[in-house]
């Protein structure tokens, strides 16, 4: 009953690590008419020394950096707002923030191409000018080496903030309500009552969320693929953005693999860190 | 109340609707039929994802029903094997199936968008997690009366997986009907190109019109969102219970 599932793992995930693994001590390059040559360890020290992948590396982090905390705080403030028992709006709203969940990446990317148009003509340009009553400066969001990075964070955090909330909606569904009378005889707030009851029962669902999402942070890449091809001058490269353009556009398969390992070794990272969370005991 | 924020966020929404039908109206969307080969760009993202969620239904809740319910020797080994899978992402294994695909000649074919993902390790876990909670005096009774673990599972465990059917059935169409890394390194031409692609390939062809840019994405969302509205109602908790009855 399980060879299906087993036989897909091995001949899709396992057998292909295992071969990205190889291929990453080898100068493999596709279409080349070179032999292979072992080259040992030689795609790690480049990579080490790449200033291209540290800077890829670096856009990874400052995404994970900011749009951990941002999505993760405005799903949990959506979600708090959200749960009421028998409120009829609730419904509606919930479907609001969660419909850019089921847009395909590619087509959010299409639509947030068009509100980051340069100039006053620009949806956001102008929606920013009229907030700050004409002191915004209109900007070429996608082009410009400060925002750029910037204006991607904004439409994932768009994107993503949707399932984060679900998934702390259900959260929030599991906590007895007993607690929140038990700290409300206490003569407990709203607002203690959020930090003495929601934040620890909540805690594992948050950890899991937050991991999921820096995960995420270090997959970007159809975004960056369709809005700005890693520009300008690299400042919304990434990883993965890194390792399509070794395998793709250049062929080199070596130094793709040995970015495939990096990005695992990323990800045991993370995931390792989220188990570490979670054994600690709540305080 | 979030009001305003909720504003803020069907704006973009609302601004792809209505741009669709600026500058030509309906018409923007007899164009994208025009321009492109919409139905076979259709065609081909309903085959890739129908065939995702429908084999990893059955690939994904066989295994994790085997790895709840019955004693088998390298249980253990499989099921660590699972979580192993379950964490890394598809894009870990990007390349090297890239490579694998070129050297077999496998590119621009459908299969090669969907084999790939019907195995899943989050999936397998998701069904061996409701199992683990799937009530056992049904499968007992049904024992008793002489059935194997096949017939148990095909007449009483999967007609009665519901939540989780539709769960993984979420997971899946969301990130197969979504998906662009794998078909841009797999596609080369319309034949076996799913939408995400053809539409970013649409936004970058000349002529640049938004009108009928945003009719596109309009066209491709829809099926996804009844896929979704049709799988939100099933998506129940408390069907499970109302199968023991």
């Amino acid at each position: 009953m399980v060879s299906p599932a087993v036989l897909g793992l091995l001949l899709f995930v396992l057998a292909p690590f295992a071969l990205s693994f190889l291929i990453s001590f080898t100068d493999l390059s596709l279409g080349s008419p070179h032999p292979m040559h072992w080259v040992g360890t030689l795609q790690y020290e480049r990579l080490f020394h790449d200033p291209a992948l540290a800077r890829a590396l670096a856009n990874n982090l400052r995404f994970a950096l900011v749009v951990v905390p941002l999505q993760t705080a405005l799903a949990l403030a959506l979600a708090v707002l959200l749960h009421r028992p028998g409120w009829r709006l609730a419904g509606l709203y919930r479907a609001i923030f969660f419909a850019p969940v089921v847009f395909p990446m590619s087509l959010v990317a299409v639509i947030w191409r068009y509100l980051y148009a340069p100039g006053l003509q620009g949806p956001a340009n102008r929606l920013l000018s009229w907030l700050s009553l004409g002191h915004w400066q209109a900007r070429d969001f996608l082009h410009d080496p400060e925002w750029a990075l910037g204006a991607l964070m904004a439409l994932s955090v768009w994107q993503g903030v949707g399932l984060q909330m679900v998934i702390l909606l259900g959260g929030l569904q599991q906590i007895p309500s007993d607690l929140y009378e038990a700290a409300a005889l206490d003569g407990a707030g709203p607002l203690q009552r959020f930090r003495r009851v929601t934040l620890p029962m909540l805690r594992n669902t948050l950890i899991f969320t937050a991991l999921m999402t820096s995960i995420l942070a270090f997959r970007v890449f159809d975004q960056v693929q369709i809005l700005t091809h890693g520009g300008p001058a690299g400042a919304t490269s990434t990883l993965m953005f890194e390792l399509v353009r070794s395998a793709f556009e250049r062929l080199q398969m070596g130094r793709a693999c040995a970015l495939t390992v990096l990005f695992v070794l990323i990800v045991l990272l993370l995931t390792g860190l989220q188990r570490l969370a979670l054994r600690q005991r709540a305080l | 109340m979030p009001a305003w924020l909720a504003l803020l966020y069907v704006w973009p929404i609302g601004m792809l609707v209505a741009g669709s039908l600026q500058a030509g109206g309906l018409g923007n969307y007899l164009a994208v039929g025009q321009r492109v080969d919409f139905l076979r760009l259709l065609f081909n993202s309903l085959w890739i994802s129908g065939w995702t969620v429908v084999l990893g239904a059955l690939v994904n809740s066989l295994a994790g029903y085997a790895l709840a319910r019955l004693q088998f020797p390298g249980r253990a080994v499989l099921l660590g094997l699972v979580l192993i899978c379950m964490v890394i992402p598809f894009e870990a294994v990007a390349a090297p199936l890239f490579y694998s695909v070129s050297r077999l000649g496998l590119r621009d074919t459908l299969g090669v968008q969907i084999l790939p993902f019907v195995a899943n390790g989050v999936s397998i876990y998701l069904f061996y997690t409701f199992y683990l909670e799937f009530p056992r005096e049904l499968e007992e009774a049904a024992c008793l009366e002489g059935a194997g673990p096949w017939q148990i599972y095909g007449r009483l465990v999967l007609p009665n997986s519901g939540p989780v059917l539709a769960t993984h059935s979420v997971i899946t169409l969301l990130s197969s009907w979504g998906a662009y890394l794998w078909p841009l390194l797999v596609t080369a031409g319309p034949q076996a190109r799913p939408l995400p692609l053809a539409l970013a390939n649409f936004m970058t062809t000349p002529p640049l019109h938004w009108g009928q840019i945003f009719a596109f994405g309009v066209l491709m969302v829809v099926p996804v969102l009844l896929g979704f509205g049709f799988l939100q109602r099933y998506f129940q908790p408390g069907s499970l219970t109302s199968g023991i009855k």
